[in-house]
């Protein structure tokens, strides 16, 4: 199968669909020409032009309006945020608009509006351009979410949210920006809601979002050299959330750690723990562990470092586990 | 200020279907506070007394399929834009017959049947969004106008000039109309905005701002026909200022002071309903009897409005979850 990188199929994902539905229209910063922050929207603007396609000024909590408007009116709105860090501008329109004006105006309207953004971890920019905000918009009933890690979920997963009614925040990732996979080159779909296992393993589950399921990969080929065998579980989207999937593999292996580059308090580790306790109390044999991001505003350069996980401290905490 | 009324020329129907409006709006409000005070609406009520006029006389300036966006204090734009009165109760009350099936409540209105997009109870978030909607009819090409109620104290929110901005740059068909009654809860305008007319704040934007008198039903429709006829042309948007003052509470809940009661009842006198009534007796030749068969009428319509609502069961429990998601 050819391979292409995450942007492209990113690309592709958005013009494919463009190409299909002509009510479509893309709002952000940069977006023209210039092709998007981090150039994932190379091309369109010669394709679609700036009707469709609307290069505007910095105003992050006004586009996110305009989104709405354009999905309450009947249209489709893609809007990048060029950080997931700047997500902060626009809470009110994702959360108090977008995720429940369908609800409070009694399904009379729905919000089709698909909010791009990459948690931007890892660039060395320092604490106000690092951030992985996820857990923010999980708590936030009636927003969709995805997080995929890999060209092929990107693709499947933004072409699913750009189809369906319901508001969708799209959380990419810099550091994928530029890894390759195989994509299909014809057109697929992804389910939302629907986890992935991208490796088997019976003593111990690990649930990865984003990058870190390259990182939990690496680990679990490493301690597979000890003799741990470890599952490997990808959710794809955090709402909905595939819970079964991973209560089934933690009554399996008995043992669970989440990793994820945000913040450890309060992140989805401490609910996908949860849902773990709930669903299969009687089978762990160990306390869940999360191998997260340390509690503290992140440091520039390499610095950063030291407060992001990462496959060492997977296998590390794997170690701990069995011991115990 | 009673003389610019005289100098619109409008037919005389349409000025008497202005009234009964504007009295089937005070009247429906009147009946909202009175419940509320006897403990049977549950959250709270903006009331929108002493600014039908700005309801009435702008949205008589479009057409059903024009879209309207408001705010919490809504009830009258909504009923301006041709809502069914029981609906609008019966949502008020949070009865599974309202608009929004009970779950919205006073401050959540929507029926885009009648290009009704909804109130909103975040101060200011609505107005990008109405730009959003008058940014659609733009790349449809539909020739529709969206008109974007909201407070003084919205324009002080930071998406109010992001918006204008935008609104602006890419010449969208929004008229924002900003009501102007005075105060922010309790925080008087004189405390809140920089400049005497929130209207000039268009200026810096580079497109029209224009303040008028929000107590003559007339002069705002006439302003608003022409911010509309602007907007239909593709030259852009127009904000509206329509200056009034808010003599009730800012809502059934609020408790605190914030006039004395002497400079409430010298606002009552600004009250654009009486206002308008002698304008149609004495100028236009209505005869009383036709006024009052006019009143009664409204009063007909706001008490059926409240028959339904009482009569009508609350939101279903079974209703309560769905919604969320298509
Ligand atoms: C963003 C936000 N801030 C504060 C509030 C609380 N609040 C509700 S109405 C209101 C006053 C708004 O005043 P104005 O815009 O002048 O409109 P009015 O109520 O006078 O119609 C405030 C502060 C809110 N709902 N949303």
């Amino acid at each position: 199968m050819r391979q292409i990188t995450y942007s492209q199929a990113i690309n592709e994902a958005i013009r494919e669909e463009m190409r299909r539905d002509p009510n479509i229209v893309l709002l952000g910063q940069d977006i023209g020409s210039y092709g998007g922050t981090f150039g994932v929207y190379r091309d369109l603007f010669e394709e679609f032009g700036e009707e469709r396609v609307r290069d505007g000024p910095l105003s992050e909590a006004a586009t996110a309006g305009f989104g709405i408007g354009l999905a309450i009116a009947g249209m489709r709105a893609i809007v990048e945020i060029e950080f997931m860090d700047f997500s902060t501008l626009v809470l009110d329109a994702i959360v108090n608009q977008a995720a429940k004006m369908r609800y409070f105006y009694g399904g009379k309207l729905k919000v089709p509006v698909v909010i791009r953004t990459p948690a931007a971890t890892k660039l060395g920019l320092g604490a106000q351009h690092s951030q992985s905000l996820e857990a923010w918009f999980m708590h936030s009933p009636g927003l969709r979410i995805a997080m995929p890690s890999t060209p092929r979920d990107a693709k499947g997963l933004l072409k699913t949210a750009i189809r369906q009614d319901d508001p969708v925040v799209f959380i990419e990732h810099v550091r994928l920006y530029a890894s390759k996979g195989e994509v299909p080159e014809d057109e697929y779909l992804e389910p939302f809601g629907k986890a992935r296992i991208v490796r088997e393993g019976s003593d111990v589950t690990v649930v990865a979002v984003a990058m870190m399921v390259q990182e939990a990969m690496q680990a679990a080929e490493e301690l597979q050299k000890e003799g741990i065998s470890a599952e490997l579980i990808d959710p794809r989207t955090l709402a909905p959330l595939d819970r079964e999937t991973i209560v089934r593999s933690v009554e399996k292996t008995g043992r669970l750690i989440v990793t994820h580059e945000a913040y450890q308090t309060a992140g989805i580790g401490a609910e996908i723990g949860q849902i773990a306790q709930e669903g299969a109390f009687d089978y762990l044999v160990a306390p869940v562990k999360r191998v997260a991001g340390k509690d503290q505003p992140i440091p520039c350069g390499t610095l950063q470092e030291k407060v992001f996980p990462n496959r060492d401290r997977i296998i590390e905490a794997v170690r701990d586990l069995m011991a115990s | 200020m009673t003389q610019s009324l005289k100098t619109t020329v409008l037919a005389q129907a349409q000025m008497l279907d202005f009234y009964r409006q504007m009295t089937l709006i005070r009247h429906f409000e009147e009946r909202v506070v009175e419940l509320f005070g006897k403990g049977l609406i549950s959250g709270s009520t903006h009331p929108c007394i002493a600014q039908e006029a700005i309801a009435v006389g702008a949205i008589a300036a479009v057409s059903r399929e024009d879209q309207v966006l408001a705010t919490y204090r809504g009830h009258g734009q909504m009923l301006a834009k041709g809502g069914d009165p029981k609906k609008i109760m019966a949502e008020i009350l949070c009865r599974g017959t309202g608009y929004c099936k009970g779950k919205g409540g006073s401050m959540h209105l929507c029926d885009p049947e009648i290009g009704f997009l909804g109130t909103n109870a975040i101060v200011a978030a609505h107005i990008p969004i109405a730009a959003g909607v008058a940014l659609a009819n733009k790349i449809r090409g539909n020739g529709l106008v969206t008109l974007c109620f909201f407070g003084d104290g919205a324009s002080n929110e930071g998406v109010f000039y992001e918006t204008a901005n935008m609104a602006a740059l890419w010449r969208v068909p929004l008229v924002m109309i900003c009501e102007n009654n005075g105060f922010a809860i309790s925080v008087p305008v004189e405390k809140a905005v920089s400049v005497k007319d929130i209207a000039v704040r268009a200026q810096a934007f580079g497109f029209p701002g224009e303040a008028v008198d929000g107590n003559d039903v007339l002069q705002v429709y006439e302003i608003t026909r022409k911010a509309v006829e602007r907007a239909r042309r593709g030259d852009g948007p127009t904000l509206i200022e329509c200056k009034t003052v808010r003599w009730e509470r800012h809502s059934a809940i609020s408790a605190g002071k914030y006039a004395s009661r002497e400079e409430m009842k010298r606002w009552q006198k600004t009250d654009p309903i009486p206002r308008f009534r002698a304008h149609l007796a004495d100028t236009v030749r209505v005869s009383g009897a036709q006024l009052e068969s006019i009143e009664r009428e409204a009063r007909e319509v706001g008490d059926q409005a409240v028959e339904f609502a009482l009569q009508s069961p609350p939101a279903a429990e079974s209703e309560l979850a769905e919604d969320i998601f298509a």
